[in-house]
């Protein structure tokens, strides 16, 4: 079964945009909750992660913060 | 071990551009860099880049980086160079993940954030204390914070924090805020923001995310109630992992006009060297140069060797 990917970013941060597009690339679907915009999003980013920086990847429940690439990989098993 | 012709050590506009420039010139090289866009992709509004006449950022760097991959570019990218030094006629680069051979190098590693160096900073990084404004501005909508420094990249994450958070304040050690002109008047008109000059951040406080910062303003201790903390009191060269390679008392790499560095076969381009301004458009020009400087020396070593 597909893994449930989140993605918790801001449209300006370098690293959201470069998370977004691995994944893209990788053609893994995913859904972005944009954290500048939507405070529910903003508040269970901060809950999950336990920290206040973007990006964050919630995959599978497994909380990836920021563009950890070799982190994502082994998360997506790729 | 292959030898590649050259390898460019960043990926900011000078690293990219001279990727540009050595791929035209058929050059074997690779990319090797921790980021894509450098400092650049921090910047909130570029209105100096000749052809955009605004472009944000992130927006500029995405345009570089589709520009670099209409070429065929080996860009090894989340990858950090440890070391640089000659070897024999080549030069060896050890990275936190490999090791590679090239016959020259273009140094393009940019600068990165002096930190604030008090108690609190490193607890509370990521948990309100921050470097970048425009990456976890948006998280502190509503809240008050601090800008910490008061030259262009304060002014920068000042500007975008008095659109989103409830109150601004500026820590400014020196007597007035310095800067671009426009950007300062435009921040000191703002209706929700004090400048606190000759003020300098003791410690970072708060339980699990900040709660309040300490500072010692014109010599009386005091203590601001702010949520958020962005650190923006200048930039540090990233120098240090290249062997034997001049730099000036700033740790910026000394380089010649045609971008050569004390060691033949070693080129430097951008805000990692002491070029006269740090501006995008310069780290271009300085990263075109580059690379035709080192499609120049590879040139030369072929002709010699023949």
């Amino acid at each position: 079964m597909a893994k449930s990917i989140k993605v918790y970013s801001t449209p300006t941060c370098p690293w959201c945009i470069r998370v977004k597009n691995f994944l893209r690339d990788n053609k893994i679907d995913f859904q972005n909750f944009d954290v500048a915009s939507d405070q529910l999003a903003a508040d269970e980013m901060v809950k999950k992660s336990g920290q206040m920086g973007v990006p964050v990847i919630d995959i599978d429940g497994q909380i990836i913060v920021g563009f950890d690439q070799e982190k994502i990989k082994l998360a997506l098993g790729l | 071990m292959q030898i590649y012709d050259l390898i460019i050590i960043g990926a900011g506009p000078a690293g990219i551009t001279a990727a540009v420039y050595a791929a035209r010139q058929n050059l074997n090289f690779i990319v090797i860099s921790r980021d894509i866009g450098g400092q650049a992709a921090l910047s909130a509004e570029v209105e100096n880049y000749t052809g955009y006449q605004v472009i944000s950022g992130p927006e500029l760097v995405q345009r570089f980086e589709e520009h670099m991959h209409k070429y065929n570019i080996n860009l090894r990218e989340n990858e950090k160079v440890l070391n640089l030094k000659k070897n024999g006629e080549n030069f060896l680069i050890k990275t936190d993940q490999a090791e590679y051979l090239a016959s020259c190098v273009i140094i393009a590693s940019g600068k990165q954030s002096v930190q604030l160096n008090v108690r609190g900073e490193k607890e509370f990084k990521n948990r309100g204390l921050a470097y970048c404004a425009i990456c976890d501005g948006p998280i502190f909508t509503g809240k008050n914070v601090a800008v910490v420094g008061g030259g262009n990249s304060a002014l920068d994450a000042a500007s975008i924090l008095i659109k989103i958070a409830k109150h601004v304040y500026i820590i400014n050690n020196t007597e007035s805020l310095k800067g671009d002109q426009l950007l300062r008047k435009k921040i000191e008109q703002a209706v929700n923001v004090t400048i606190l000059n000759k003020s300098q951040v003791l410690a970072v406080a708060g339980d699990k995310f900040v709660k309040s910062i300490e500072i010692k303003n014109d010599g009386q201790e005091q203590e601001l109630a702010v949520e958020g903390v962005f650190v923006e009191i200048g930039l540090v060269p990233n120098s240090e992992f290249a062997e034997g390679v001049k730099r000036n008392q700033k740790k910026e790499i000394i380089v010649d006009i045609a971008n050569q560095t004390n060691i033949p076969g070693v080129f430097a381009a951008g805000d990692v060297t002491d070029v006269l301004e740090k501006q995008i458009i310069i780290s271009a020009g300085e990263g075109a140069k580059a690379a035709l400087s080192a499609f120049g020396y590879l040139s030369r070593r072929k002709t010699e060797n023949k």
